[in-house]
């Protein structure tokens, strides 16, 4: 319950203002990315699985198999010509830092340990998703699809963006999707011998593990502090008692 | 052709041609080091960064920083030799000499008074351009021995640059032989200082004054000939990272430096000799020779630093210019214009 | 206090195995056909620690293929183990001339999720300092691609008057570059006294240096035959790469994110032109910049007369947990879209964060770019494109 103001009193009458105001939904699309979704699903149909608003920005899920299909009809009927990315998002919950017997720092960030999955939900623990904008319609649209844990295999939209090059080298490096239909899948950003997959949520983060969080924050102890500076107050105060 | 003096008069001593050939040597080897110096602290370090609305060097030696270049002198000297595992040691240690002595052979023939000229050739300008030449080889060498390939890309581009830059600096000269009816520079001075324009002798006859194509020419094939922007390919400073010296340390830069500033004072010795009388003031102010051989260095040095200080406006204001544009800019366009030049002057020198 | 570390937890790799692979090579194969150069990564042409492995022939390039990483820092993977205040420290450094540009996005979606709106004071606030990130970058990239093409004075222009706009900054934010000044609800402080008269002369400063810019090197003869029809990305070509900012808009592609995205600070207040050439070519790239650099001063003079009084925080717990769901924000930041994908699970930071970089989508057209050209016009075109490696690299 949300009052206005402490010196307004709630009145009776029918006629009184309601002390409770809608706040307007910010999720809702606008005119353009309600027509943009409603063409995307007219061509593409049963592929779409969900779909969700996010902040005025549609998300919409679709089939794994229907995954480059989806590219091409962003990319011809609704006239996105502009990729703005691919990457990929792991679902699994992170491990607690440290570990289950660690104590808690409220400077590091606690989540949460259930799985739940965001916009358009999710069919297990990992996604690839990409955001196609039109630079004619200024209309944008963010496509996900699920990708089965054991396999990890999606299409890759190279022939249809030129652009998806880059993008599926990087996530195939951080979460070890294979794209089906990559000229090249090399690494990016990472060296040539590297073994893992960092991004995924059981990859650590290898500076947190070398030294935890907050980390050494003096190297050498305060003089006062320390095994030395002990020995010497005791002598001064055995000093000072004599 | 008329004679100004002899080297005995000079020193009206009987002191026999080694003697004078060792003291001349000295007087250049000292000299070509500390034109480069000159020129290097003057235009490089200090208009350079005034333009560029910075001070430039400012404490060493106190007043305006004269010293840094004598300090970078003394710091290139005791810097470690290093030469490329890979490299061809003798090649690699030879090129900068090579460069070096082609400079120090230019200014052999460079006039700086009546008879304050190590040796007046009778065929002065066409020796100096020649000799001038020598240091594209030096810079073939430098590129292909430092086992480098950005060396190599810069001194290939050197290469066809330098040669392709030749032939305008020629056919410039020529102009100038054609109306002074000589090839020698101290026959050329005399012939400006003594000259009149229409009958007036008041400022004697500057070639320049007809020959202002031939010194356009002669400045842009110059700036070529010295590799500065806008022809910097060879030594590109954000592509190559000075190109075919980039695996030189030390002493051996230290010869690549002297040998580019060198020659750049070298070059513009000879345009103000060849286009703006030299060392000569007009001989119709009636100065005693005995007064110009005092004042004759300070006259030429002056419009030495006119000249360069052309060269190295040009230089800090222009890109670059990429090679193949470079090569249309000499084969298409200057050279034709030379030969317009040497046309013109032939038939202005016949018909007046 | 123990100096000692703790027992690694139980995961399948071992960590420590990694310590070799600082050395490890990129694999390249030897062609004793043509040439094969590395330009890069020490290279005073490729903006940092770029390189590009170029197979030559003679002078002219088959085949070039950029190698990135060298300052990857992962920052994907740091933000999930960081609060947001936290992160809008590290995000700074993502394109680290522009900084302030990279944090309005970020913080604009978490205040999406949060729902909280920051006052309008805090709203032109933060466009002023966007707008005045977008003059430094643009000013030093006038200067620098004058060097990069050979001519050393414009890039000393350059640096002088970006000085101007770096004290503006440095006197509301309290530093030249990273500010960390944007906050969750608002920004840190108001605008110190005197301020606003002083960008005024600023901006006055910025039209005589763009004057000087177009003259000296968009006015060059040279300039412009280095690189008039060098490097040309056709728009849809450009699009699919995910080339973006001033490099698709000279192009021909008129698309603004500042007036055709989801409204965000206060542009939709504002009148401004968005700048476009219909060439493509590194000569255009360079001026569609130029223009943007007035038009940029423009704004910046509507804000200062048009900049309201009230309070720049609106009201945000002390600690901040924002709650669960996703958004998305992009913005038009000077080196191109910049946008931020924030998946919050309701913790105090988020779950996942996708980084979507301008310069890493405008490098990745390089290989195809590239092809057939002479390595002097590689340079031209790299300085045209005008990326930072942090931005490439995150």
């Amino acid at each position: 319950m949300s009052d206005v103001s402490g010196t307004e009193t709630p009145e009776a009458d029918v006629e009184a203002e309601p002390t409770e105001e809608v706040a307007p939904d910010p999720h809702v699309l606008d005119d353009l990315h309600t027509e943009l979704v409603a063409r995307f699903g007219n061509e593409l149909g049963v592929a779409v699985l969900d779909q969700a608003a996010v902040f005025g920005m549609p998300v919409v899920r679709v089939r794994r198999i229907d995954w480059r299909r989806a590219a091409e009809v962003a990319k011809g009927a609704l006239e996105c010509d502009y990729l703005s990315f691919i990457a990929g998002i792991d679902w699994m919950p992170a491990p607690k830092e440290g570990g289950d017997d660690a104590g808690s720092d409220t400077s590091a960030p606690v989540q949460p340990q259930e799985t739940t999955y965001g916009a358009a939900g999710s069919d297990g623990r990992f996604q690839v998703f990409a955001r196609v904008q039109s630079t004619s319609r200024h209309w944008g649209l963010t496509l996900k699809a699920d990708v089965d844990e054991e396999s990890l295999l999606v299409q890759s939209w190279v022939p249809v963006y030129a652009g998806a090059d880059w993008h599926e080298r990087e996530t195939w490096e951080m979460y070890g999707f294979v794209f089906d239909g990559h000229p090249a899948l090399r690494h990016l950003y990472l060296p040539s011998e590297f073994e893992g997959h960092p991004l995924r949520k059981d990859y650590p983060l290898l500076a947190r593990v070398v030294k935890p969080w907050p980390g050494l924050v003096d190297v050498e102890p305060m003089p006062g502090e320390g095994a030395d500076a002990d020995a010497e107050a005791d002598a001064a105060t055995t000093e000072a008692a004599t | 052709m008329i004679s100004l003096g002899s080297v005995h008069g000079l020193l009206a001593l009987d002191i026999g041609w080694g003697t004078t050939l060792a003291i001349k040597t000295v007087i250049i080897l000292a000299i070509v080091p500390l034109t480069a110096l000159v020129l290097g602290y003057v235009f490089l370090l200090k208009m350079m960064s005034h333009m560029q609305s910075r001070l430039g060097p400012m404490d060493p030696g106190g007043f305006h920083g004269w010293f840094q270049l004598v300090g970078d002198g003394i710091k290139f000297i005791q810097k470690e030799d290093i030469t490329p595992a890979q490299a061809d040691k003798r090649v690699f240690a030879l090129a900068p000499a090579v460069v070096v002595i082609s400079t120090f052979l230019v200014f052999l023939v460079i006039p700086a008074g009546p008879d304050i000229i190590v040796k007046d050739l009778n065929v002065g300008v066409f020796y100096a351009l020649a000799v001038s030449s020598l240091s594209v080889i030096g810079v073939l060498m430098a590129g292909w021995a430092s086992a480098n390939k950005f060396s190599l890309l810069g001194a290939l581009r050197a290469a066809a640059q330098l040669i392709a830059y030749e032939l305008p600096l020629l056919l410039a000269v020529v102009g100038v032989v054609i109306q002074a009816g000589t090839m020698s520079l101290q026959g050329i001075v005399a012939f400006q200082s003594t000259g009149s324009i229409f009958g007036w002798n008041g400022i004697g006859f500057p070639l320049i004054l007809t020959q202002f194509i031939g010194f356009a020419l002669f400045l842009v094939a110059s700036q070529a000939e010295l590799t500065q922007t806008p022809f910097d390919m060879p030594v590109a400073e954000s592509e190559l990272v000075a190109g075919y010296m980039v695996e030189y340390t030390g002493f051996r830069f230290l010869f690549f430096f002297i040998g580019e500033f060198g020659t750049a004072f070298a070059f513009s010795a000879i345009a103000a000799t060849i286009y703006l009388g030299g060392w000569a003031l007009p001989a119709s102010w009636g100065i005693p020779l005995g007064v110009m051989r005092f004042l004759g260095p300070f006259v030429l040095f002056a419009k030495v630093m006119g000249v360069a200080f052309l060269m190295f406006w040009v230089r800090f204001t222009y890109p670059r210019l990429r090679e193949d544009q470079l090569q249309a800019l000499a084969w298409k366009f200057l050279i034709p214009i030379g030969l317009l030049n040497i046309l013109l002057t032939g038939v202005f020198k016949v018909a007046i | 206090m123990s100096t000692t570390n703790p027992p690694l937890p139980e995961f399948d790799i071992d960590p420590r195995a990694f310590r070799h692979l600082a050395d490890a090579q990129v694999g390249v194969e030897l062609d004793t056909g043509d040439m094969i150069l590395n330009l890069g990564p020490q290279h005073p042409a490729t903006h940092g620690t770029l390189r590009l492995v170029v197979r030559l022939d003679g002078e002219r390039v088959v085949s070039a293929d950029p190698v990135i990483g060298y300052m990857h820092r992962g920052y994907e993977k740091l933000v999930e183990f960081r609060t947001y205040p936290q992160i809008t420290t590290l995000i700074n450094r993502i394109d680290w001339l522009s900084s302030f540009a990279n944090e309005v996005p970020f913080i604009d979606a978490a205040e999406h999720l949060m729902g909280i709106e920051a006052p309008p004071r805090a709203q032109y606030i933060r466009t002023i300092l966007t707008e005045l990130s977008r003059i430094a970058t643009f000013v030093l990239f006038l200067g620098e691609m004058g060097l990069q093409v050979g001519a050393l004075t414009p890039a000393f222009y350059g640096f002088r008057d970006r000085e101007h706009v770096l004290n503006l900054i440095e006197a509301a934010t309290g530093v030249r570059r990273h500010p960390h000044f944007d906050r969750i609800g608002g920004i840190k402080d108001d605008l110190p006294w005197g301020w606003i008269n002083e960008t005024r002369t600023a901006m006055k400063t910025v039209f005589d240096a763009c004057d000087v810019f177009e003259d000296l090197v968009a006015g060059n003869e040279i300039f412009e035959a280095r690189t008039r029809s060098i490097g040309i990305i056709p728009p849809e070509l450009g699009a699919a790469y995910g080339v973006s900012g001033s490099n698709l808009r000279a192009s021909g592609v008129d698309w603004d994110l500042r007036r055709d995205g989801r409204p965000y600070l206060v542009y939709p207040d504002l009148d401004f032109k968005v700048w476009t050439h219909p060439d493509g070519d590194s000569f255009a790239r360079y001026w569609v910049r130029l223009q943007e650099t007035r038009e940029s001063a423009r704004m910046v003079v509507q804000m200062l007369d048009q900049m309201p009084a009230g309070p720049i925080m609106a009201k945000v717990p002390r600690i901040i947990k924002v709650p669960e769901g996703e958004s998305w924000v992009e913005t038009e930041n000077p080196l191109g879209q910049m946008g931020y994908y924030v998946i919050s699970k309701g913790a105090t930071g988020p779950f996942r964060v996708k980084i979507r970089s301008a310069s890493f989508s405008n490098v990745s057209i390089l290989p195809w770019l590239l092809r057939g050209v002479f390595v002097p016009d590689v340079i031209t075109i790299l300085a045209s494109l005008y990326f930072i490696l942090g931005d490439i690299d995150r």
